[in-house]
């Protein structure tokens, strides 16, 4: 029987969280953390964590014969990017001068030391840590149910910057804006970590979970309306 | 903006969390799983165990208790105490913990912290130092506090933050258990030399501390027990009085 929903383990860290916290909000679906190319080409569902260092992420993916079967997920059904999996979506991480799976047009930078002051002039650690507010700036099923500015946990050194701003579904401050959440056709993808939110986090792993890609545009187009 | 948190630590031994009263007497403060979903509920921002047990009989208790709390409180969960090793470490992550604290065997070992590191992500390794005034300057202690290092603290934290660690938890071991706030010099003179975050640990007996140690120990989390364990005051209250004090908070 294939899974409902396979949490990709490609050996970058702990998914011990993320099963659990998917566990929690779908307690009727059978969640799987897998290695295997043919468990998750024919999961349902497919989220993508990960931890570490990109050069690192990168050679696990392929050291497991992984490029394939996550492009192939990402393009064919709900795909859920977290942390270290958002960022390797895109083109290229300045983590080790890395070029990555390059789903998504963009690349991944470090916080720039030199703009890491508050406004009062205090030094700003990285990793950005912490509980931070996310701004929403496009309506997207995954965040149904989620208040605009919602904080969320985070823990990274890096970010994305999307060659195009109609991926962007969300960003934070630290200090400056800095894109947290991108989404397109059936990817979503967030650099903080909803399995460690709380709340705010179950609230957006329970609407992926349930969440149908498309579903939207058909039926739209079935009623002829026009989709704003 | 980022919240400074705040992040109610759990002393456990043989399954039950305990809270030293003057550093001797341990005074029973309840079940963990049940103090561990209070403070949740109550918008703990993080959670952390520190295995206090004395012998290894009763080691596994810690795995099965975080196992426990991690099947339904989701918030950031760091278990410290008696790591020695990467299979340690690896161990407290399988039970769901997404951060270990490392302290005596950094000390004796600091390739552990980098080895750690490079195996699981700086972003779940915690370096716990405990230090004591000596002089002019602050001392590395191990052992609960007892054994003296030779080692200057802030060198130290300057040194476990090249190795990898991605936090510290910094405990004055002059001021643990005085509830006369939290040692502010180191906190700030540590927390200033280094680019990780900085958890201020030991001292704190009201409010205020919380937020003096953010403030002017520059520490970016704080970290408090008995305050919270014998009610003296709601992890929910301390936080509105923080927001009081112009500190961003998540309410």
């Amino acid at each position: 029987m294939s899974a409902d929903i396979a949490v990709v383990d490609y050996g970058m860290g702990n998914l011990r969280s993320v099963s659990k916290a998917i566990e929690h909000v779908a307690p009727a679906m059978t969640v799987v953390v897998t290695s295997d190319p043919a468990v998750i080409a024919q999961a349902g569902r497919v989220v993508f964590p990960g931890q570490g260092a990109a050069p690192d992420c990168m050679r696990e993916i392929d050291a497991r014969g992984l490029r394939q079967v996550i492009i192939d997920a990402a393009h064919s059904k709900p795909f859920l990017g977290i942390c270290m999996g958002m960022q390797v979506l895109f083109e290229h991480s300045e983590e080790g001068d890395t070029t990555c799976l390059g789903l998504l047009p963009g690349t991944v930078q470090r916080f720039p030391a030199e703009a890491m002051f508050d406004a009062e002039g205090n030094k700003l650690k990285v990793p950005h840590m912490g509980w931070n507010n996310v701004h929403q700036t496009a309506a997207h099923p995954l965040w149904a149910g989620i208040e605009e500015g919602e904080r969320f946990y985070f823990v990274h050194s890096y970010f994305v910057q999307p060659d195009s701003p109609d991926l962007i579904a969300g960003f934070s401050h630290y200090p400056f804006p800095f894109t947290c959440a991108v989404a397109t056709g059936n990817i979503f993808a967030v650099q903080f970590h909803p399995e460690k939110s709380q709340n705010a986090g179950m609230a957006l792993l329970g609407n992926f979970v349930t969440w149908n890609p498309g579903e939207g545009e058909a039926a739209c187009d079935m009623s002829g309306a026009a989709c704003a | 903006m980022l919240a400074k948190r705040i992040i109610p630590c759990l002393d456990v031994t043989d399954g039950r969390v305990v809270k030293g009263v003057n550093f001797v007497e341990l005074k029973d403060a309840g079940d963990p799983v049940e103090i561990a979903r209070r403070y949740n509920e109550a918008g703990a921002d993080e959670l952390t165990f520190l295995d206090i047990t004395a012998t290894s009989d009763n080691r596994d208790l810690i795995l099965h208790i975080i196992e426990a709390v991690a099947s339904e409180v989701f918030i950031p969960l760091t278990v410290g105490g008696g790591v020695r090793t990467v299979a340690d470490v690896q161990r407290l992550l399988n039970a769901g913990a997404d951060k270990v604290g490392i302290n005596t065997s950094a000390v004796l070992n600091p390739q552990l912290v980098k080895d750690a590191a490079d195996r699981y992500g700086s972003q779940c390794i915690v370096v716990a130092i405990d230090s004591k005034r000596v002089g002019d300057h602050w001392e590395v202690f191990t052992h609960g506090g007892r054994t003296a290092t030779g080692l200057d603290a802030v060198e130290w934290a300057k040194k476990m933050a090249q190795l990898g660690a991605g936090e510290l938890l910094l405990t004055s071991m002059d001021r643990d258990g005085t509830k006369s706030g939290f040692d502010l010099e180191l906190t700030r003179a540590i927390s200033d030399a280094v680019d990780i975050p900085i958890i201020a640990s030991g001292g704190v007996g009201n409010l205020q501390h919380l937020v003096d140690g953010i403030r002017e120990g520059h520490a970016d989390a704080v970290l408090a027990a008995s305050i919270f364990h014998f009610g003296e005051y709601g992890v929910d209250e301390a936080k509105r009085y923080m927001k009081q004090h112009g500190i961003e908070v998540r309410l």
